[in-house]
């Protein structure tokens, strides 16, 4: 018993007014640190200890109005400079809108803050290894006994002082706390090695349970994003249809939007004579042949035309575009190369419409004039 | 003649217990082995829940077809039951929170229990939006994170102001029920003898050990948590009434919206909370700390919120013919007389008729009546979302695209398994944890407070 350090004495009382009245002499006679103990929340208490009222407020205050300022903060980053969308013509900067959830996230942090801060700051919580924690002084309080306990810190204390101080106060009962001391020696237990093979475990099975819900549960029926559909896929046979076919052919003598059948089949050099570009090359047109070109015709014939892209040795040497013949060739016989192929080129018909492959055309012509500039061009 | 003073109060809590006894009594549940009646009433829960996670479990293999939903009726008893469950939930926060701004006295015995049902309710609620996108696994994409399809969410829709009003309400009402719990865990951690117990009350209750210095800080965050939840409530269905009132379906585009979803959320919850307490208090002989004065001062609750619901009724209807607009004046005609007139009538006589009962001061005390009452209460509101959500969804603008909702056996299968998540939660809370805040109880005993401490 001895060589354990003293945390405080503590003594029970059965009445709450004979708490206030020892309260009183407490602060008459000048304990600093001493705490009561009550079993429910006593009106007035605090004011008779002299502790001023919480400053909990003003913690709210702070987080709340954060809160708020990131949640419009947020909204307006997302909705007009990040992510604009525009829902039934209404502008990207709305504050009306904003208000319901600007009031979400403001209730939200504040409340949330204000707890954490009150019981892990202010508090210190967890505290499961106080010196009170398991003392019969803290069974009578929790049940209905109200409780003084005057600290061995505090700058006047005598343990037989203190004790027959609370005697005389009419206190019932008396105990004398003390630290446990191999929670005082074991500290810090985060390093304990039971804790640390618990938090390896921890981690592995929740990297385990992640791993396999992320790139096998997803896809696995029904989670696989809807791939299993009541509908008929391509290739499968069907009872809907009287030759058992899924897949249907066009209606004999009909032509598909967009599909108009090429008139020049084979015959390249009718194609230049009679094919016209029907578009005019301003910005957006040039963009898009940009693009397309990019995308279909950069892979072989490189960003820039010049037949040197990465493919160069692997295949029959992909020409470049600005050869003479290509220079002085019509549109229309750009177009007709475009969509039929030529050698080992194959047609793009099917991965660009007309109008883009026009546009493609005029593309090439840009970089044709980048590369060979007329004078005027120069100066 | 005799004067009254009305200034001073009946005592919450009968019999004047003493501190110990309340220990006593509220650890019981805890204590003792659970009664037969306990183990009957969770099969039949769990059996509730298991029909309803059966269903849940075909409609994500199938796919949401095999719901009643189709064109023109979009929301179904998935929204229905959403909307119920959220208001279920109201009557906790509005008792734990605004009643305790009020400094009403009376609420102590029964907030623990109306927190917990908030949250289980809202549980319920959320359940639905998440199950009603058909696919809930990806929900994620409900909130804005920043994803690698470089997405954000539409802030300005009223269906995501919902996802923020819901899992607010919840996480707050979560902390709100947590720091109302603390004192009492850790005064279950000074009682129990058994290890395992005293382990996780003792985890729980975090070193809790009653200290004045905290209590002081202790009360201020419950005030401002009190002050936050306030308004907190009354935007959650203010937002979800926003699903419908920011639309411009007939029927739906109304500015009484809002009011009129609080104060229905208010008059169903209070129906279940007084339902679900008079089992309580019954079968833990918990008589003296939920006095029949509480239980009818929850039908008074009642009895108000009931006349506003009915006011709102009113009011559509003269709005509708005041607005002059024919489409607004079918709709209401539509929903008294139309193919649905059924539901209408349900919602009208159990929400606006029986509650007038509560006029009388035997029906408010006599436990039978108020029970039956309260479930019929429970039947109208939930025929009120019924009726907003299909009726007008089914009959709107051209008469050509008009079409009959026919909720399948899934739809029911699943609202029946809401119910019993609900009680299958009540059931375990309630043989877990202190169905009474023991701490808020000893406060309000007589002669508990100091005769030196004055007034509050």
């Amino acid at each position: 018993m001895e060589n354990k350090p003293l945390y405080s004495v503590s003594a029970t009382f059965n009445d709450i007014n004979k708490v206030y009245e020892a309260i009183q002499k407490i602060n008459e006679v000048g304990y600093k640190n001493y705490d009561v103990h009550t079993p429910y929340p006593v009106h007035g208490l605090p004011h008779a200890m002299k502790l001023k009222s919480s400053k909990l407020g003003w913690v709210t205050l702070i987080f709340g109005f954060s809160g708020a300022i990131f949640a419009f903060l947020f909204m307006y980053w997302v909705n007009v400079i990040d992510y604009p969308l525009v829902v039934g013509g209404k502008p990207f900067y709305q504050l009306p809108a904003y208000i319901p959830v600007i009031f979400e996230v403001t209730v939200l942090s504040a409340s949330v803050f204000t707890v954490v801060w009150m019981l892990f700051i202010l508090f210190k919580f967890p505290n499961n290894s106080h010196p009170l924690i398991d003392t019969d002084y803290i069974k009578r309080v929790s049940v209905d006994r109200f409780g003084i306990s005057i600290q061995a810190n505090d700058e006047i204390f005598e343990l037989n002082k203190v004790k027959e101080f609370l005697k005389s106060l009419g206190a019932e009962e008396i105990f004398e706390i003390y630290y446990k001391v191999d929670e005082l020696k074991d500290r810090p237990r985060i390093f304990d090695k039971k804790f640390l093979a618990f938090l390896a475990l921890t981690s592995i099975v929740v990297s385990a349970i992640t791993y396999f819900i992320l790139n096998q549960l997803l896809f696995m029926s029904p989670f696989n994003w809807m791939h299993e559909q009541f509908r008929i896929n391509p290739q499968t046979s069907t009872t809907v249809f009287k030759d058992g076919f899924g897949m249907r052919n066009p209606v004999e003598g009909t032509v598909a939007r967009g599909y108009l059948p090429y008139p020049f089949k084979g015959k390249p050099a009718e194609a230049e004579m009679n094919l016209v570009n029907p578009l005019i090359p301003t910005q957006q047109v040039l963009k898009l042949g940009r693009e397309k070109y990019l995308t279909f015709c950069s892979p072989c014939h490189g960003n820039f035309g010049f037949g040197d892209s990465r493919l160069k040795g692997q295949f029959p040497n992909p020409p470049t575009l600005h050869s003479d013949r290509l220079i002085k060739m019509k549109d229309g016989g750009i177009f007709h190369i475009i969509t039929e192929g030529q050698n080992v080129m194959p047609g793009y018909a099917s991965q660009m419409t007309v109008d883009e492959r026009w546009a493609v055309v005029h593309y090439i012509r840009v970089l044709q004039r980048a590369v060979n500039p007329k004078e005027s061009d120069l100066r | 003649m005799r004067t009254i003073d009305y200034t001073i109060e009946p005592p919450v809590i009968e019999g004047n217990p003493s501190l110990s006894s309340i220990n006593d009594d509220i650890a019981r549940p805890l204590e003792t082995k659970p009664p037969k009646s306990w183990y009957i009433a969770i099969s039949i829960s769990l059996t509730m829940l298991l029909t309803g996670a059966v269903c849940l479990a075909i409609t994500f293999i199938e796919g949401v077809g095999v719901w009643g939903v189709n064109q023109p009726v979009g929301w179904g008893f998935d929204i229905v039951n959403f909307v119920f469950w959220v208001g279920i939930g109201h009557a906790g926060t509005l008792i734990s929170a605004i009643l305790f701004l009020l400094r009403q006295r009376w609420r102590t015995a029964i907030s623990r229990f109306a927190e917990a049902m908030t949250i289980f309710a809202v549980i319920c609620a959320g359940l639905f939006p998440a199950i009603h996108t058909g696919r809930p696994w990806l929900d994620g994409y409900l909130l804005p994170y920043p994803n690698q399809h470089s997405l954000w969410v539409n802030f300005t829709s009223p269906l995501l102001w919902d996802v923020f009003a819901v899992s607010t309400y919840f996480t707050v009402s979560l902390v709100f029920w947590y720091i109302g719990l603390i004192p009492d865990l850790a005064s279950l951690r000074d009682r129990t003898t058994n290890k395992i117990k005293k382990l996780i009350y003792s985890i729980l209750s975090l070193g809790w050990r009653h200290s004045s210095r905290h209590w002081n800080h202790y009360e201020m965050a419950y005030l401002i948590l009190a002050g936050f939840a306030t308004p907190l409530v009354l935007s959650v269905h203010t937002i979800v009434s926003f699903d419908f009132a920011v639309s411009i379906m007939p029927g739906w585009h109304t500015t009484i919206f809002p009011p009129y979803f609080v104060a229905g959320a208010v008059f169903s919850g209070f129906a279940m909370v007084q339902n679900v307490l008079i089992l309580i208090r019954k079968v833990f002989k918990f008589e003296h700390i939920i006095t029949l004065d509480t239980l009818e001062k929850m039908n008074k609750v009642m009895l108000v919120t009931g006349m506003m619901v009915g006011y709102a009724y009113i009011m559509e209807f003269f709005i509708s013919w005041y607005s002059g607009n024919q489409f607004e004046r079918f709709v209401f005609l539509n929903r008294a007389l139309g193919p649905y007139a059924w539901s209408y009538w349900i919602m009208v006589s159990c929400n606006v008729l029986f509650i007038q009962l509560f006029w009388f001061r035997k029906i408010r005390r006599s436990i039978p009546v108020m029970f039956i009452i309260g479930v019929l209460v429970n039947v109208g509101m939930w025929f009120e979302r019924f009726v907003i959500v299909v009726t007008s969804l089914s009959r709107d603008y051209l008469p050509s695209s008009w079409g009959m909702y026919i909720p399948t056996i899934f739809d029911i299968g699943i609202l029946i398994g809401s119910f019993g998540l609900f009680f299958t939660l009540i059931f375990l809370f309630i043989r877990t944890l202190p169905v009474v805040s023991i701490a808020e109880v000893k406060a309000v005993l007589p002669k508990s407070q100091s005769s030196y401490g004055g007034s509050h």
